[in-house]
């Protein structure tokens, strides 16, 4: 099976508080550290473990500038075949539709059975894989927790819905799917396996090599545009507890009893 | 300007709790009338109908025995078919909007904006809303051209449900337009998440534990003060994730709904989809590192500590009383 999956290099949550800049156009970036979208990671290690049993080809493809590059190539030492970089100062500025038309674009140019997305990336809008399935005719499943290869015509997925609860569908191929953390399990990838891919060539395509015109991708394209970045107005919030560690813990305890928190 | 409508997301002959959402965040957008669209089949859809039409003005039904189940992409080419084609409809941001939003968007040729958690307004073709990123530690606002139409989808629980009931409204049949509803994806069944051992959803008093706690070793603390407290643990996504605790302990959207009176949240930052799980409004006590989570939003009382060394010393203390 011939499988895409789509990456992005985003700020890392889990390793950088997030703030706004004091300009309100953008967050600080200044200290951020970057890694691949935990959503992706998840969808290339699905894509490796479908690949380890029925066979094919893992590419790697994302969006975005030189920097990308260190996220394919860890992609590609998790034990993704390929990587392919979209590149071009036109695609700055994209709205999802944006995005998901250069993918289309990248799609054409190849020939793959399967295409996985994350479900989400940082800006949690859940829209590039559902896109760019409309625009290629292809069936979309969103949220998907589970992957089955029925034949090389068809998948039984899993996707993730409300209360735990998870609904099976069937597929055809070629398909796209926007897959779920806790899909599976992550391998980690030490730094011998990114020396080992340190030098391959990865190769870079921009609007011209896909055949896009200005006009539909980047800024110029987009319908939805970021205004600002602002830290709301907050409510009242939680009364903060002060003081020492043990103040702190008595104060608590007393709140426990008083609420039913100890019995 | 350009007609509005909120679809209808229901089960078992009952319109979800975002359908009267849907109705107060199209008010926002200044519309004098907007129409519902319940697609369906059968008496469980008539009934949706019937509910509606006391909520909004118009209800387009869509019949189709292929709709009984609500499968996005058989719903998306009904929608595709019935719908103007430079409307602005409604979505909820649940498992089901974000499965058929963004596809239903570009065969609408549509603008889409997902996810908005308030409204600012519309003016002339260009609607200004809110949105959050980074797991709500920081809000946008967003344009977006609605020239052409757009398909929008709404946080569940952001709007004010619009309770007034007083739209005396009409049930307009529209099944016969649907048209050709074959598709590539096939509903199968639902599987019912698994049962464990400790059922949180009846549990008094939870001790839940998030991304803070860092390591699977460290867990033994959470367990050790819940025994202590004579509590039940509970945990939010990344640990079930992680595999380092059964799926039937998450509190969340994509979880369970717990109803505690006292809800100890440690080192949990308090994504939406994780506080969406927890009803009842609870006690809640948060306790995290990071002065800024937006779990010190939602609590009572918070804490600005590293669970690791706080859990353990708050133990010794209720054992001690």
């Amino acid at each position: 099976m011939e499988i895409l999956v789509c990456v992005k290099r985003v700020p890392d949550t889990a390793e950088n508080e997030i703030s706004v800049s004091s300009a309100g156009n953008d967050i600080e970036r200044g200290d951020l550290v970057y890694s691949v979208n935990e959503w992706d990671n998840y969808a290339v290690e699905e894509a490796i473990q479908i690949v380890d049993r029925v066979g094919g080809n893992v590419t790697v493809v994302a969006v975005g500038d030189d920097e990308s590059e260190e996220i394919l190539r860890r992609e590609m030492a998790m034990g993704a075949n390929d990587g392919l970089l979209l590149k071009d100062g036109a695609f700055d500025g994209s709205d999802g539709k944006g995005t998901a038309s250069i993918l289309k674009a990248a799609v054409g140019k190849g020939k793959y059975d399967l295409i996985l997305t994350g479900a989400q990336a940082e800006a949690g809008a859940a829209q590039v894989g559902g896109m760019l399935a409309a625009m290629l005719d292809y069936p979309y499943a969103s949220l998907v927790n589970k992957v089955e290869v029925i034949d090389d015509k068809k998948l039984k997925v899993g996707r993730e819905i409300e209360g735990g609860n998870q609904e099976i569908n069937e597929i055809e191929l070629p398909c796209v799917l926007s897959i779920q953390t806790g899909i599976n399990e992550p391998r980690y990838v030490g730094i011998r396996g990114i020396r080992k891919v340190a030098s391959v060539e990865i190769p870079v395509m921009g609007a011209s090599d896909l055949g896009l015109g200005a006009d539909s991708v980047g800024a110029a394209g987009a319908k939805v545009k970021r205004v600002d970045y602002f830290v709301p107005e907050m409510g009242a919030g939680a009364e903060m507890l002060e003081g020492s560690t043990e103040e702190i813990i008595d104060k608590l305890v007393e709140l426990l009893k008083a609420k039913g928190g100890l019995k | 300007m350009a007609q509005v409508f909120a679809y209808i997301t229901h089960k078992g002959g009952a319109a979800d709790d975002s359908a009267l959402e849907l109705a107060a965040a199209a008010k926002k957008l200044g519309a004098d009338a907007v129409t519902a669209v319940v697609t369906g089949t059968g008496g469980e859809l008539d009934a949706v109908c019937k509910d509606m039409a006391a909520s909004y003005k118009e209800v387009w039904k869509i019949d189709n025995a292929a709709m009984a189940y609500p499968n996005a992409e058989v719903v998306r080419k009904a929608l595709v078919n019935v719908l103007p084609g430079d409307c602005l409809l409604l979505l909820p941001h649940d498992t089901f909007g974000i499965d058929l939003g963004p596809g239903l968007s570009i065969k609408m040729n549509s603008a889409y904006v997902s996810d908005v958690v308030a409204i600012d307004g519309l003016e002339g073709a260009t609607l200004k809303v809110v949105r959050q990123e980074f797991g709500g530690a920081a809000s946008t606002h967003m344009t977006v051209d609605t020239g052409a139409g757009a398909v929008v989808t709404l946080r569940p629980g952001s709007f004010a449900a619009d309770e007034s009931k007083s739209a005396g409204g009409q049930v307009v049949d529209k099944s016969g337009d649907a048209g050709d509803l074959t598709a590539k994806r096939k509903y199968l069944e639902t599987v019912a998440a698994e049962v464990g051992d400790v059922d949180i959803t009846k549990s008094d008093v939870l001790v839940s534990v998030g991304r803070g706690i860092e390591d699977q070793d460290n867990l033994q603390i959470v367990f050790d003060l819940a025994e202590a407290m004579k509590a039940d643990v509970s945990c939010s996504r990344p640990i079930v994730d992680a595999k380092w605790l059964e799926k039937s302990r998450q509190v969340g959207t994509s979880g369970l709904t717990v109803k505690p009176k006292v809800y100890m949240a440690m080192g949990i930052s308090g994504a939406f989809q994780h506080v969406g799980g927890i009803k009842g409004n609870p006690f809640i006590i948060a306790i995290n590192k990071n002065p800024k989570a937006p779990i010190f939003q939602v609590a009572d009382v918070g804490i600005e500590a590293n669970i690791l060394e706080f859990i353990p010393e708050l133990t010794e203390k209720i054992k001690s009383l």
